[in-house]
Parts: C-alpha cells; sequence; structure tokens
C-alpha cells in the first residue's frame, strides 16, 4: 500500500524566477479518494503559485472542516496554514488579514463548510470585502459523511442513492455579486487550462476574489442524474471565455479577433488577457453579469469563467483605513505585554 | 500521434530498460524481485536460462544493463544489477533438479561445436535437450574459452566457471579437449548435421614492426597468449617493472595479473587520453586500487634492448585534437621522448580474428577483412550447414554478446535440421497480467527506495595481491543485496493504459511524482515533447499516446522517467490505469511448438 510518495522528481523540471519547482510548492499525498476532483484544484493552486512566484512563506491557507477544507494539507506544504472550526474559517481570514497583510491568504472551503453550517460567516466575508483568495470546492453532496445531498446541490439532481434533490440550490457565484464581491469567477476541477488563470488573477485581486469551483465527488456524486458529475459538467459547461494572466513585465500581444478581447489592468500593473466568447455580455458590468448567469441557469448550462471583475477594488483594510498597520508578529514582546503600569492606565480610562 | 500499439511486445520491451539492453534480453527486474524475496536459486534459474552462465556474469559481465538503467536517469546511479546476479549465483541451494537431465531420447542429428566457450556452450545447452548429438571440440583441456584462459581467477574463481561449464557438459556433450581442429574440411567429412564456430578472436595484436621487438622478445609477451599461460599454470612469473601496453579491459586484467606474479612497479600505458580507455571503468578503478598508473597520451616508439636484454620502452608523447566531426587524431607534442624502464613488456592492444584452419576451397565465403560472410541474423554462412557466434562471427565482444549469439545460432540450427526456413524467426514469449491484489496493493513492492547504490566490498590489497587465486571482490551480504534490490524499480511492471474508461480527473497527472503523465491535444511527436508536463528531451524514451478521449485530448506518457510505482494506478478512481507485469523471453529452440 502507497500512502508514501516518491521522493524523486524529474530531474530537468522547469525552475521559476525564486529558483522553486512546482514540486516546491506541493502538500502531502492526498488521502482523498482517488479521482476526487478536491486533488485537481489542489494541483492547479499548486501550479498558480509556482507560476507566480510566490515564496511559500508568504502565504496562508485557512480551511473549515470537509473534504474540501483537508486539501491545504495537500498543497503548499511550505506555507503557513489554519484548519478552523466548520464553517469559521471567514472568521479566521478576517482576524489574520487584520493583523497581517504582508501574507496573501486563501480560503478554502466548500458547499457543506460555506453554504451550510458556514453560510452566516461567508457572507460576511464577502460584504466586508477580506483581501483574499476564496475557493469553493463545490460538490453538491456531503462527501464526507457519505453523500447527502448540499445546500448546492441542484433541484432533479439525483444522488447515488437514488433520490431526486426537491430544494433549490445556493447559487455562489449569484450570492457573491449580490453581497458585492469585485472578482467573481466559476470553474470545473477537470479544466486546469482555464482554472490554472483565474487563481491567477485572484490571487493579484486586491480585494475578495471569490472562485466557485464545481468539483465532482467521484465516490458519492458522480453517477447517472447527478448535475455535479464529470460526464454532465462537461456537457452542459459553458465557458464565458477563455482568460490569461499577463504579469507586468509582458508585453500584451493580442491575437483575437477584434472585439472579442479586453485587458483587463489589474493593481499592481499586470493585466488580464480577457477573450469574450459570448459577446452580448459584459464581465466589468454587474448588471450583465447577473443577467448572464440567470441566463445560464435558465439553460440549464454551467456559466464557467471570470463572471465578474471590479476594475475599482478595495479591500477590509482599506476601507478601515488600516493599511499602514505594522503586522502583529513584528510586535516586540514589550510592546505586546507593556506591564502592570500600562494596564493601570488603560484601566483608569474605564473609571 | 498515433495510438501507441501495445499489442506489439517490442513497446513495452523497451520500456525494460536494462532487459532491452541486454543482448541476451535477460528479464532483470523478474530475478531482481526474485533476490529480495531469498528466492535465489528461482533468481538463478531466471538468469541460466537467458544468460546460461549467472555466477560468471555476475563477476564479469560488460553490464550494458546498466548504463541503460532507468534509475541512473532518475538519480545518479544504476542499480548494481550485475552483482546481484552474482548473489543468486552465491546463495543458491541445488539447481540442477530444475534444469534438463538427461539423457534425452535422441533424435538422430549431429551437430559439431568448434570452440569450447560461452557461445559454443550456449549452443550445447539449447541444443541437447532436444536430442541432438553434440560434440564439442577445444584446443585446452578444459571448457569456457575465454572465460577461462582471459579472465584471472581473482576475478573469475575456477570453480564458479567448472560448475557453469559443468552443468552444460553434463547433458551429455560429447567432449574432444586437447584437441586443436586444424581443418574444417576433415569435420565436414565427418558428416555432421550442422556446424557452429565459436572459435573467438584467438590472436593478440602485436607491435611487429616497432624497433627491438624481435631482440626482446623473450621478454615482450602478447597479453591474452600470456594470460592463457598463466591460466593453464604454464608461468608463474614476471619481472619486478612491467609495462602493459593498451588500455582496455585484456589489459587491466594484464596488469592486475603482473601484480600477483611478482610485477612491483607495473605501469599501464595508453596512446589515448586516460577518458578514452576501452576498458570498464570499474576495471580502470580497480587496478589503480592496486596502485598500478596509466600513463595516458604515449605512443610506443621503441623497445630499447641492451645487451640483448630488454630495458625498456620509448615512447613519443601526444596530445588528442578533434576536427568537427568530432574524429581524434594523435598530435606529437614536440617534446623529447620518454624512457619508461622494464624488465617485461605485455601487448594487450586488442585482438583480431583469425581462421588458418579453414580452407578457402569449402565455398565459404570470406570478406575484405578476412571475416566470414555471416548472416547477422540467422548466423549462417554461406555453406547452409555451418553458422558462426560469438566472436568468431563478428569481431571480439564479450560474454554476453556471444551467449546471446549462441541462443540465435541454436534458434537456426535447430530450423535447419527440421528442414524449415531459418530466416522465420519464432516470436519471444510474452504475457502481460495485472499485478492488482487490491485497492492499494500490488503483487510487487512497489515502495520507491532512496537508497544510493551500495558498494561491493574487496579483499584487502595485501591479501589479495599475494594471490593469485583469491577472488577480490566479496560480493554483496545477503542484507545489502535485498537493500541494493529494492533500488529496482520494477520497469517490467508496466502502466497499461485504457482510454474507455478514463472519465479525465486529471488524478495521474497530478500525482505522479516524476511528472510523467501530461493530458493535452494531440499533435505530431516533436510538437507534443514541447508541451508535456515535465521537459521531455530523450528522444530515445517513446511517448506512450492513447486514443482520443471525450474531450478530444490525449493521455501522453513520457516513458523516460516513469518510476513504476503505481500511484497513477492508485489514484485512478475508474482503474483506467492498471500496473502488468510484462515478461518477455527470447524464444529457444524448442520453444515455437512447446506450450511455456
Amino acid at each position: 500500500m502507497t500512502y508514501l510518495r516518491p521522493t524523486f522528481k524529474h530531474p530537468d523540471l522547469p525552475k521559476n524566477s525564486l529558483g522553486y519547482t512546482f514540486k516546491d510548492y506541493e502538500g502531502g499525498l492526498s488521502t482523498l479518494c482517488a479521482g476526487c476532483g478536491h486533488d485537481s484544484i489542489s494541483a492547479a493552486i499548486v501550479e498558480a503559485c509556482f507560476r507566480q512566484n510566490i515564496a511559500p512563506h508568504k502565504v496562508a491557507k485557512l480551511s473549515g472542516i470537509g473534504c474540501s477544507s483537508k486539501t491545504p494539507t495537500y498543497f503548499l506544504g511550505n506555507s503557513h496554514g489554519f484548519n478552523s472550526v466548520h464553517g469559521r474559517m471567514p472568521s479566521v481570514a478576517t482576524g489574520a488579514s487584520l493583523v497581517n497583510q504582508d501574507l496573501m491568504y486563501f480560503g478554502v472551503s466548500g458547499d457543506g463548510d460555506s453554504a451550510s453550517i458556514g453560510m452566516g460567516q461567508f457572507v460576511h466575508a464577502v460584504r466586508r470585502n477580506i483581501n483574499m483568495v476564496y475557493i469553493v470546492m463545490n460538490n453538491g453532496c456531503y462527501g464526507l459523511t457519505k453523500g447527502q445531498d448540499s445546500a448546492t446541490a441542484d433541484v432533479g439532481s439525483k444522488s447515488k442513492a437514488g433520490s431526486v434533490n426537491i430544494f433549490q440550490p445556493i447559487d455562489f457565484a449569484g450570492l457573491a455579486l449580490e453581497l458585492g464581491a469585485g472578482f467573481v469567477a466559476q470553474s470545473f476541477s477537470g479544466d486546469k487550462t482555464q482554472l490554472i488563470p483565474l487563481i491567477e488573477a485572484a490571487m493579484n485581486y486586491k480585494g475578495f476574489a471569490f472562485i466557485n469551483v464545481i468539483s465532482p465527488c467521484v465516490t458519492f456524486n458522480n453517477n447517472v442524474g447527478s448535475t455535479k458529475a464529470y460526464d454532465y459538467v462537461r456537457q452542459h459547461i459553458d465557458a464565458t471565455g477563455t482568460i490569461d494572466f499577463v504579469p507586468t513585465h509582458n508585453e500584451i500581444v493580442a491575437d483575437y479577433k477584434e472585439g472579442t478581447q479586453t485587458n483587463i489592468k489589474m493593481h499592481d500593473g499586470s493585466y488580464l488577457q480577457f477573450n469574450k466568447l459570448d459577446t452580448d455580455w459584459n464581465p466589468l458590468e454587474r448588471d450583465s453579469s447577473f443577467a448572464a448567469l440567470q441566463k445560464a441557469r435558465n439553460s440549464q448550462e454551467i456559466l464557467t469563467g471570470l463572471i465578474y471583475f471590479e476594475q475599482n477594488p478595495t479591500d477590509l483594510n482599506t476601507m478601515l483605513n488600516t493599511t499602514n498597520e505594522k503586522p502583529l508578529h513584528q510586535f516586540s514582546a514589550n510592546e505586546l505585554s507593556p506591564g502592570s503600569a500600562k494596564l493601570a492606565e488603560v484601566n483608569d480610562d474605564f473609571r | 500521434m498515433k495510438p501507441t500499439d501495445i499489442k506489439n511486445p517490442e513497446y513495452f520491451h523497451k520500456v525494460v530498460d536494462c532487459q532491452y539492453a541486454c543482448p541476451s534480453h535477460t528479464p532483470v527486474p523478474q530475478y531482481i524481485r526474485l533476490i529480495a524475496a531469498e528466492r535465489y536459486s528461482e533468481a538463478y534459474m531466471v538468469n541460466w536460462e537467458s544468460n546460461v552462465f549467472p555466477g560468471v556474469l555476475g563477476r564479469t559481465c560488460d553490464r550494458p544493463c546498466e548504463p541503460a538503467c532507468r534509475r541512473g536517469r532518475v538519480e545518479e546511479k544504476p542499480v548494481a544489477i550485475c552483482r546481484l546476479k552474482r548473489v543468486a549465483a552465491d546463495n543458491k541451494d541445488e539447481v540442477k533438479q530444475y534444469m534438463p537431465a538427461g539423457p534425452f531420447a535422441p533424435n538422430g542429428k549431429k551437430i559439431a561445436l568448434i570452440g569450447g566457450g560461452p557461445a559454443s556452450l550456449t549452443v550445447a545447452r539449447d541444443l541437447s535437450p532436444l536430442g541432438y548429438e553434440i560434440h564439442l571440440f577445444d584446443e585446452h583441456k578444459k571448457g569456457g574459452g575465454m572465460m577461462r584462459s582471459q579472465i584471472p581467477s581473482f576475478r573469475l574463481p575456477e570453480e564458479v566457471l567448472d560448475e557453469e561449464v559443468g552443468y552444460i557438459l553434463d547433458m551429455g556433450v560429447h567432449t574432444h579437449f586437447n584437441k586443436y581442429v586444424s581443418s574444417l574440411k576433415e569435420i565436414i567429412e565427418d558428416g555432421y548435421n550442422a556446424i557452429f564456430v565459436g572459435t573467438g578472436a584467438p590472436r593478440g595484436r602485436d607491435l611487429a614492426s616497432l624497433p627491438g621487438r624481435q631482440e626482446g622478445k623473450s621478454n615482450i609477451h602478447i597479453g591474452i597468449e600470456w594470460l592463457a599461460s598463466v591460466a593453464f599454470e604454464h608461468i608463474h612469473k614476471i619481472g619486478k617493472k612491467v609495462i602493459v601496453l593498451g588500455g582496455g579491459n585484456t589489459a587491466m586484467d594484464c596488469c592486475r595479473t603482473a601484480r600477483r606474479m611478482g610485477g612491483e612497479e607495473v605501469k599501464v600505458i595508453v596512446r589515448s587520453p586516460f577518458t578514452e580507455m576501452k576498458a570498464s571503468p570499474w576495471e580502470i578503478e580497480d587496478a589503480i586500487h592496486e596502485d598500478i598508473p596509466i600513463l595516458e597520451n604515449h605512443v610506443p616508439k621503441e623497445f630499447v634492448i641492451e645487451n640483448g636484454k630488454l630495458k625498456g620502452m620509448l615512447f613519443d608523447k601526444v596530445h588528442a585534437v578533434y576536427d568537427e566531426d568530432g574524429k581524434r587524431s594523435l598530435v606529437p607534442t614536440a617534446e623529447p621522448p620518454v624512457f619508461v624502464e622494464a624488465d617485461d613488456v605485455l601487448v594487450a592492444i586488442g585482438q583480431e580474428n583469425s581462421f588458418p584452419w579453414i580452407e578457402r576451397d569449402l565455398g565459404l565465403e570470406f570478406d575484405k577483412w578476412n571475416m566470414p560472410v555471416v548472416d547477422k541474423t540467422t548466423h549462417q554462412s554461406t555453406v547452409s550447414h555451418i553458422f558462426f557466434g560469438g566472436d568468431a562471427a563478428f569481431g571480439p565482444k564479450n560474454i554476453i554478446t556471444s551467449v546471446a549469439q549462441g541462443h540465435a545460432a541454436a534458434v537456426s540450427i535447430d530450423l535447419f535440421c527440421s528442414g524449415e526456413d531459418v530466416h522465420v524467426r519464432p516470436s519471444p514469449v510474452t504475457n502481460l497480467v495485472s499485478q492488482k491484489m487490491g485497492i492499494h496493493e500490488w503483487s510487487y513492492d512497489n515502495y520507491i527506495s532512496n537508497d544510493f547504490r551500495f558498494v561491493v566490498p574487496q579483499a584487502d590489497k595485501s591479501i589479495t595481491l599475494k594471490n593469485l587465486k583469491k577472488e577480490v571482490e566479496l560480493g554483496f551480504d545477503v542484507e545489502s543485496a535485498f537493500k541494493e534490490a529494492q533500488r529496482c524499480l520494477n520497469c517490467d511492471v508496466q502502466t497499461v493504459f485504457d482510454f474507455k474508461r478514463c472519465i479525465e480527473c486529471d488524478a495521474c497527472m497530478d500525482i505522479c511524482p516524476t511528472s510523467c503523465i501530461t493530458f493535452t491535444t494531440n499533435g505530431d511527436e516533436s510538437d507534443l515533447r514541447t508541451r508535456l508536463k515535465a521537459p521531455s528531451n530523450n528522444i530515445n524514451q517513446d511517448l506512450y499516446v492513447s486514443e482520443a478521449l471525450p474531450t478530444t485530448r490525449v493521455m501522453v506518457k513520457d516513458e523516460d522517467m516513469c518510476l513504476h510505482c503505481g500511484l497513477c494506478a492508485e489514484r485512478c478512481p475508474t482503474a483506467a490505469w492498471d500496473m502488468q507485469k510484462f515478461s518477455y523471453i527470447t524464444s529457444k529452440p524448442g520453444y515455437s511448438w512447446q506450450a511455456v
């Protein structure tokens, strides 16, 4: 039995500007089911971080409970991590982003963690606009407890046991749009060509960047009749367009038909090269994005790609005017524990 | 690219790099697993079937398998395949019970084997059990050919050779030792159904025209002749100062033997740069370890004779210059000639074929190099019932090549004697069997060891240099043999992909530790190689390409760095990947109509 991954790697792997190969961004060997979509998303995060030349110690991974929330163990093994209480990752993310703005935050959650037990936390994280990448690994079922329908299961979707879901699904993308998220994307774990640039763009976005990734549960929700099975998703996927992340130093080369390409400037000077496939919709306008989501829903299609992009982003620290605060970890012991005299002074203020 | 045809056994055969590189295609990973399981006798028999002399080859093989070993690409050094083979031979139980035992029912056909070396012995072993009456002729008093006369006993103990030659001769071979065949015509007239010539490359090259060669002849010896005289105990000592000319394995054997025969200052002197010496690196290492300096870029100028006695040699110093095509020429450096003192000189600058005993009016054609015209595949000469093999066929190579050629010639002889077309070669016997035992369980040990190559211990030179017969290498003990065996990547356990089952979840691509697997759109090979997950620069290693998948992509696996760890198959939710053991055994005479 192999739960040990060989340590050998391909000797000629390319290195990024920090001298790391993508293997340096991997984590432990996954214990999820073979073929789980979540593993594919983990691999996409690994590749995105490798391409973005990010130093592993500059990243924090935060998660709650669930199959999805186990994944931070399986990527970025040299980064910080916090596995919180079920559905409470946004609280930890809020606190972390306030006390250390130097780190890049990956929040990883699932449909149970974010749409059921953690729904209250999720919506507040969106409206507070925490500077983080929030990835939902959405499989429409509770895989860890043997596949009951989750709150994102579509009406009419059939479970492995044969029961049909009768309740309306929570639409993560629509919800995030409604609550004012500045970066909203949807993707599919089986389409890394689309997913990796989306993650790269999200990493460079200043503010709350949300990606809802359909990720089939290969064990409990990959059956005929399920709307989150590999086959179903592949048949009903409708990509809004393709994007490429173009780092600051690269010149933009347009090779697409006129009128379909938009170059979206990021705050750091890099670009998103966005090629729209659907011409009657504009990802830079919230109304238009709503309409596109609704249209896809009516025609039972899964809209993937970059759904909405706010060109003038803001985030929690900007709103609170705390962008110049020193990270907590840089405080000395004396500053953090100024002694009884200071305590007495503080107490006096309250008398 | 077109989908890979894995039904063609040559595809997976090539993936097993060691077996593919071995001239007689020994199933290396198979016997290495048996050694790890302490099943030494079986490991020995797997070898014996393919290469006939496991004990001999486990000490002396040129090991073409090792440079080919995938482990050597994944990390620094290949598995010590050769010395593991010796472990099987050293630790086996009685193996004769597993070998074909005579007397065999005669088939009425009579075969003559001329020369008693590895090629002839292989033919004898392959044909005896089929009922052929085998007559083996050799000029020496025992069988073994160059394995006996040219390989010193401190590298190959006589009892090991005797044992393995014995297994063959005991099958009922009629031996004619101490019989130098001086006329092929006479043999032909004796009415054999087929004749096999395995007389090796018996003539050592000389420096006949070098000044002083004649005057100093009593102290100037031809390397292989001198080694034979030592082996058959005709000579027992050599001068204190010895020069060995030549940079091949024979030169290494000469210098090390000289150290044991009384040579105190033994020097190897080569024309070429040190890095271009033909000897195997490990043999050069062993010579240096025995305090034998190697002087490079010295071209022999003359033998220096004083008062009718050899005093030493003069050499011109040169350096190597390479032209645009990489062709080397040795250009004099204009330094004065160098004198090296010597009591004896051993000339080991190569050997060549020689057929003074073959009459040229028998219809047997010779080419412009005075070599017999022999078919590369069938080993048949221009006289239909005369076959050549080993060094006698295509010039000096090595033992394992001779064995492979012996097998091929035996197949031809059997086809010929059965009245069949020798050009229709029997197919190899192949099989492909799943190794799956459970969800994460395989019937092979797929754990990848991180150990580096283990070094074979040697006896101390204070002992070995005093005793010509004391074997220098001690062989692996059982414990380090196990660890070394675990370094093997089991390349014969193939990753077999069934595109119909694949749901394109990417799990295999994500888990592969060496990034061998990519799902991408198809293209021609040179294009595909640029689009794989890891660089794909080793074009000698194939790409395994599947049929088109539902998304129109294909699975492309670069075989180059595959660890055969089975993680792709463990990660596959639909068992589209499976680990299947591929066996490939070259056909031996009698196999084609025999259920194996």
